[in-house]
């Protein structure tokens, strides 16, 4: 019997083997990859071992932790729902989002810049004290984009051209974080799903990752600037200008907005055709332009790259290899263009600062839990899109479309305003998508703006760019004026 | 060739002394030391304060491992001087685990806590191993019972059956329920099957063992023999299919093919069992949904469709995930967060140690086991009799099975199925079943003792 006793331990051995392999590899091997997984919460129970820093705008805290006897050592308080967009939210059950999720390093103290708050914490015992952020955020542009949306859903996006500060980042509808931080795990997910169910989805930061927006005329800034770029247009090259044109290849006409011929004569300038924002000429240009030159140009902003600010932004979409007819309906932001309110916003910024693109950016200063400064990122560059001329030359054609064209409504009063609105269809019936992108003054521009609003702004395809967008992009610059 | 640790052939030298009930006692007293030292820990990592009700948790444990001691002086004063520490060793990092759930769920607000009755349900076990100890004076007491076994295995197996007082939960049907008390009788059943194989083994073993064929040098045995494979194998997919335990299922089909291995020699007996089971198993997985499941969520464990199906992945891969934060040396204990995985303090309480004491704690948890195992095996290698071989092999495998199934499951070796870790988990059938192993196993190593003392004198 002792050699099946023998074989029956060897057997044995082999399954005890075997745990300790699968043991091994689940423990060491494959650790990491499974902390990292979405479904596993653990790092959140780990981060809720350390004190988070605050994050804050102008030296108040619009997001910071307080002591609590429960298991969970610290709730995470929110000043105002104004910031939701920016914050995102911190929930031990239902994850982070927003800056809480990617500045989530600096906020538990775990960036190599806070290398020596870890060796402290590693000998005294104590767990690191994360490190606060003070935002580029201006808490009154802030405050007048929030209330210019008032009950519309949208976003809008402020950024200082020079630098790439992000001023102001508002999505409407927000939500209140505090519901779901709580530490109520039946609370915090009730709230969760009702706000994931809510028609508004105020979880969704529309200024940088929504379901991106058909960018209708505000297209025509790129348009313009690869016509100009290319060499073989000026603001005052004529286009023809019939009242309607034909793709090629195809039965279907494209009407100017009015249907009517754009300005009266049988040729148009470029810089009229933005102005009075026609398309029959811009479909014109865009096949003439072709596509290539039209996408390199639409990537020199941006497009197609997603970035961090550190908030994730989702790329903007110029489509590949479409034909002629494509191409020149895409030329007035139509088809299949897509971009979020801070692509948008960069390309005014771009053309704001000369044709330097600053890279935007939320972040000021990381300081540490004593409140030293650790990191105060620079402004960098992130690309030039257009020569200083032609930035100069768009400047002028944007200040005209403001002036004397169908943009008026951008205007701040007693400063030279540049700006593009734009009103983009969808479905045949379905509402519009408007816009203004812009910046104020036109030279040495203190800020770039974009505005987008959802829905017609509750006009369906009564809304214009004009009406609604213009008027919010009006008053979040005058507000980074002091007006 | 396996270690001779393992095998248990190395040293061929027996004492008479009865030095064995000292090691015992100082190991023992070694262990209520890590015992005390786990439910210290955890009160100051999870409350910050040592509370009294750290004695709730430590003394029972303690006192009642002493009567045992006791009784094995008086009783056994031969048997194996390993087995009682490392059992009472693996019952106190269940009863500190047990509790530090506790703890945790508490503060959540929820209320089916399950230390106190751990602690309870150790006490009565280790009563049991006591019993068992003192009551049963050697293994030929129990070849008197076989057939008496045989009807107590099948009895408490077809329990759970029963109307009113059979119980389904997480849809196995394995539990009766009297008043608040539930209770799992296929534990027990399992030492009433071992009791009725070895007898029966033992008495046709050599019927068993005779050829009846030869093709291609393979040895068939006659038909009518293959009949009790038939019956077991039989009897298993009934547990899979009424009452819906693949794990069940496969341990009694495990331990009934080791053991006629054992007793005949004859391969042929595993490689056509096996064969069997693994075409049942497949044909269940066809046609009974919950089979189909859980081997999807074996095999395709991270697929989210897998993970958010009801009956699905979750509470495996959130096992992983527990293990994974435990990494190499763990959290600690009351340091991680094992409440997050369903069933933390019983199918799954290996990952929540797993958890807080990592790698290291898992592989010294794993050799404890080991060891334990190998103490049975080494009593079954030096025994003279078939009969008490067959049962130390029976229940050194089926603990060694069972760890494999359990252990296995949540980490992905085999698919996860409900059976409790042995003297880990939280449940009472099963603790009662494992002491009373401990307890026969303590008698038979005395019995072995004994015999060779004798033969050496």
């Amino acid at each position: 019997m002792n050699k099946q006793l023998r074989r029956v331990s060897l057997v044995i051995a082999a399954m005890f083997l075997s745990l300790f392999v699968s043991s091994t590899t689940i423990q060491v091997l494959n650790a990491d990859a499974l902390t990292a997984d979405q479904r596993n919460v653990r790092s959140v129970y780990d981060s809720y071992e350390t004190q988070r820093g605050a994050i804050l705008v102008d030296g108040q805290p619009i997001a910071s932790s307080t002591k609590t006897d429960d298991e969970f050592h610290y709730l995470r308080e929110y000043s105002n729902i104004r910031y939701s967009s920016v914050t995102g939210f911190f929930s031990f059950f239902n994850g982070a989002t927003g800056l809480e999720a990617s500045a989530n390093d600096y906020l538990t103290g775990k960036n190599s810049s806070q290398f020596f708050e870890q060796i402290n914490a590693l000998f005294s015992g104590n767990p690191v004290i994360g490190g606060s952020i003070e935002l580029t955020i201006d808490p009154k542009v802030q405050k007048v984009a929030w209330d210019a949306l008032g009950n519309m859903k949208g976003a809008v996006v402020a950024i200082d051209p020079s630098t790439g500060n992000i001023l102001a980042m508002v999505s409407k509808p927000g939500f209140d974080a505090n519901r779901l931080a709580s530490h109520d795990s039946t609370d915090a997910t009730k709230n969760y799903q009702s706000l994931l169910s809510n028609k508004g989805d105020p979880l969704i930061n529309r200024a940088i990752s929504g379901d991106l927006y058909a960018p209708g005329s505000v297209f025509k800034l790129i348009v313009s600037a690869a016509a100009i770029e290319s060499g073989n247009f000026t603001p005052e090259s004529k286009i023809n200008n019939p009242y309607k044109f034909k793709l090629p290849g195809t039965d279907t006409y494209v009407y100017n907005s009015g249907e009517g011929r754009c300005g009266g004569q049988t040729t148009v300038s470029l810089a009229d055709a933005l102005r009075y924002s026609c398309n029959v000429p811009f479909a014109q240009v865009g096949i003439q332009l072709g596509q290539d030159k039209i996408r390199r140009q639409a990537e020199l902003f941006g497009f197609g790259k997603s970035i961090r600010v550190p908030l994730l932004v989702t790329p903007s979409v110029y489509p590949d290899s479409m034909d002629d007819a494509q191409t020149g309906l895409s030329s007035f932001g139509q088809f299949d263009v897509r971009v979020t309110p801070m692509q948008m916003a960069m390309v005014a910024s771009a053309i704001a600062n000369g044709g330097t693109l600053m890279k935007p950016n939320l972040i000021e200063n990381v300081l540490s839990s004593n409140l030293a400064s650790l990191y105060q990122p620079k402004p960098v560059e992130y690309s030039k899109p257009v020569s200083p001329n032609t930035a100069k030359l768009l400047t002028e054609m944007m200040v005209k479309a403001v002036s004397s064209g169908v943009s008026g409504n951008g205007q701040v009063p007693g400063v030279r305003t540049a700006g593009k609105t734009g009103t983009a269809q969808n479905g045949e019936n379905d509402p519009y998508t408007l816009w203004f992108t812009g910046f104020a003054p036109a030279e040495n521009a203190k800020v770039a703006v974009a505005v987008v609003i959802e829905d017609g702004g509750g006009m369906g395809q009564n809304g214009r760019g004009n009406s609604l967008a213009a008027p919010v992009a009006r008053k979040v610059m005058m507000a980074v004026l002091g007006k | 060739m396996v270690s001779p640790i393992l095998t248990g052939t190395m040293p061929k030298v027996m004492r008479v002394v009865p030095r064995n009930r000292n090691i015992e006692g100082l190991l023992l007293f070694f262990v209520f030391g890590i015992n005390a030292f786990e439910l210290a820990q955890i009160q100051l990592s999870t409350l910050q304060v040592l509370r009294s009700d750290f004695w709730l948790y430590w003394a029972p444990l303690t006192l009642i491992a002493l009567v045992v001691h006791g009784i094995l002086r008086r009783r056994a004063s031969e048997a194996d001087s390993l087995i009682l520490p490392i059992a009472v060793f693996l019952n106190g990092l269940g009863i500190a685990e047990i509790y530090r759930l506790d703890i945790a769920k508490a503060a959540a607000g929820a209320t089916d806590l399950f230390a106190v009755k751990q602690v309870i349900w150790t006490l009565v076990a280790m009563a049991a191993c006591a019993a068992v100890i003192w009551f049963v004076p050697n293994q030929l007491f129990l070849r008197r019972y076989v057939f008496v076994a045989m009807a107590t295995g099948i009895a408490l197996l077809l329990l759970p059956m029963l109307p009113f007082i059979g119980l389904t939960i997480n849809g196995a049907r394995l539990w009766i329920g009297i008043g608040p008390f539930t209770f799992q009788p296929g534990e027990l059943a399992k030492i009433a099957l071992i009791v009725f194989f070895a007898g029966y083994l033992v008495s046709r073993k050599d019927s068993l063992a005779v050829v009846g064929r030869t093709i291609f040098g393979i040895h068939i045995p006659r038909a009518r023999e293959l009949g009790p494979i038939l019956v077991i194998w039989v009897a298993s997919l009934a547990v899979l299919v009424l009452q819906r335990d693949l794990g069940t299922s496969l341990l009694y089909f495990g331990l009934f093919l080791v053991m006629i291995y054992v007793a005949t020699g004859r391969a042929i007996y595993v490689v056509v069992g096996l064969g069997m089971f693994i075409t049942g198993a497949l044909v269940a997985a066809q046609v009974m949904d919950y089979v189909a499941g859980r081997f999807g969520a074996w095999l395709d464990a991270f697929n989210p469709e897998r993970y958010d199906a009801v009956g699905g992945s979750y509470q495996l891969v959130q096992g992983i995930f527990g293990l994974a934060h435990g990494g190499l040396f763990g959290t600690g204990l009351g340091g991680g967060v094992p409440q997050l995985v369903p069933l933390a303090e019983s199918d799954f309480i290996i990952t929540s140690l797993g958890e807080e004491l990592g790698l290291v704690g898992f592989f010294v948890i794993l050799l404890c086991y080991l060891l334990l195992i190998q103490r049975g095996l080494r009593i079954a290698f030096k025994h003279q009799d078939d009969f008490s071989r067959l049962l130390a092999v029976g229940f050194s495998f089926v603990i060694a099975l069972q760890c494999f199934i359990v252990i296995g499951g949540v980490t992905r070796v085999v698919p996860l199925t409900g059976l409790t870790t042995p003297l880990l988990a939280a449940g009472g059938s099963s603790l009662l079943a494992n002491w009373m192993i401990i307890g026969l196993l303590l008698r038979l190593s005395d019995s072995v003792a004994i015999k060779r003392g004798a033969a050496d004198e």
